[in-house]
């Protein structure tokens, strides 16, 4: 074994293995031709092959240890996004009042997320809504609906990995899924309104484990639903409220029914949502 | 989320927090070291150049503040000495396997567990680790060539020539 090369990690083909090269070959960071010449040399060097051995099954044990907080619901104190619309109010005024909007829109989020239930409808009850809701102005969306569009952003350009449990499992997803959230799901199917379930995913909520759904269209343009356990605020209207509110580029549509949170996310328009949320709606017991 | 660049920092949220857990230790120190990143990512999200990888911008902005604040304690130490690992990091069979390795994983350099951490959990490579924490290649090497031998030597107390031989 050389000494490691304080500069160079690369190594020149047949040149004699180096610390470096150990490390490069458990890392997976070595140029794809070194790792013939590495096995090689550890098959005939006990002490080396250990210390791979070692390095691997301590590297295993961080991941053990550390990956469980991948998991975790994340703090709703973590800033999701930019605070401040930078330049569309105009360069002249653009600082002060750019400052003064971070704060506000800083201190409104808090205020959001725990009046969330009590926020204003757009709209009330039934298919009915999406003229209603069309006409509403965009809200600012708080509470699961802001969850909702970051684990859209989070997971709907996601190649190889999407949904946890996919649409050729479906049994198997709506029985996970309604196991962990505690009642008995549905899938909303919604080919006739030309999306094709992709398949699912639990994901952790503020109030317990939540489900997505994830749909794409022909042009795989993809839609996720959202779906949380949500306790109607006592008083509330009996019929739902449909709201319709944006996070950057995703859209959502939700509304809150019998105890339960739904959002329909996407970078679809508000008539497109509208009509696919309408649709939802109607098969998972809305009338 | 108002554009790829903006959903892109919301997607290292979840690996940003794995490694700030591994860095601070304490769940709540670490959660605070996040929304500092967070916080300052946001700032200069339109200083950011696309000059590189947005992952390594924000692992580059949680070392430097984390280095700030480990400065700024030295001069007030407040000590943890004692503190409680997290509880529910692992199933009671391994755990204190990992609790071993959680406190071999602490008592090292902060230099040498930012490198082992970066390699070893965020798979990162090399030489984007040297450009998030600012040193050279070689040092990144040497860093992570010293924790390595330093977790041998207490996790394994000096492996026993049986033990070398095990095979996975």
């Amino acid at each position: 074994m050389t000494p490691m090369d304080p500069d160079l990690p690369t190594p020149d083909a047949g040149s004699p293995v180096s610390e470096a090269d150990l490390h490069g070959y458990v890392d997976g960071q070595l140029p794809a031709w070194r790792y013939d010449e590495v096995e090689r040399h550890l098959a005939s060097h006990a002490d080396d092959r250990a210390r791979v051995e070692t390095w691997r099954r301590h590297t295993e044990m961080l991941h053990r240890l550390l990956d469980p907080v991948l998991h975790e619901p994340l703090p709703p104190r973590l800033p999701l996004r930019r605070p401040a619309p930078p330049l569309w109010r105009g360069l002249a005024a653009g600082i002060a009042i750019a400052v003064l909007s971070a704060g506000a829109a800083w201190l409104a989020r808090g205020a959001f997320d725990r009046a969330e239930s009590a926020a204003s409808p757009v709209a009330t009850a039934g298919p009915a809504a999406s003229a209603a809701a069309q006409g509403a102005p965009v809200g600012e969306l708080a509470g699961f609906a802001l969850r909702a569009a970051a684990a859209h952003a989070l997971y709907s350009p996601e190649q190889r990995h999407p949904v946890e449990v996919g649409a050729d499992e479906e049994s198997h997803l709506v029985a996970w899924l309604s196991k962990r959230l505690g009642t008995p799901l549905k899938v909303p199917g919604l080919k006739g309104v030309g999306y094709e379930l992709v398949g699912g995913r639990l994901l952790p909520g503020d109030t317990g484990p939540v489900a997505q759904f994830m749909y794409h269209d022909a042009s795989n343009q993809r839609l996720t639903l959202y779906l949380t356990r949500q306790p109607s605020a006592p008083g509330q209207a009996t019929q739902p409220a449909f709201r319709f509110g944006r996070d950057g580029r995703v859209n959502v549509f939700y509304w809150i029914d019998k105890d339960f949170g739904y959002a329909l996310s996407g970078s679809a328009d508000r008539q497109e949502l509208t009509r696919v949320a309408n649709e939802v709606y109607r098969q998972l017991g809305g009338s | 989320m108002g554009s790829p660049h903006e959903a892109e920092i919301v997607a290292c949220i979840p690996s940003l927090r794995r490694y700030a857990r591994g860095l601070a230790h304490d769940p709540q120190r670490a959660d605070d070291l996040v929304q500092d990143t967070l916080e300052r990512a946001w700032g200069r999200f339109s200083m950011w150049q696309r000059r590189g990888a947005i992952r390594s911008w924000m692992f580059g902005i949680m070392h430097n503040l984390y280095i700030d604040r480990l400065r700024s304690q030295r001069n007030s130490p407040e000590e943890d000495a004692g503190e409680e690992l997290p509880e529910a990091v692992a199933a009671p069979a391994d755990r204190l396997g990992l609790r071993d390795l959680e406190r071999a994983l602490q008592r090292l350099s902060t230099e040498q567990r930012e490198v082992l951490l970066l390699v070893g959990v965020e798979e990162m490579s090399y030489r984007e680790i040297a450009s998030a924490i600012g040193v050279p290649i070689g040092t990144v090497m040497s860093r992570l060539s010293r924790a390595r031998e330093r977790l041998r030597a207490e996790l394994d107390d000096r492996p026993a020539p049986a033990k070398m031989q095990r095979v996975k």
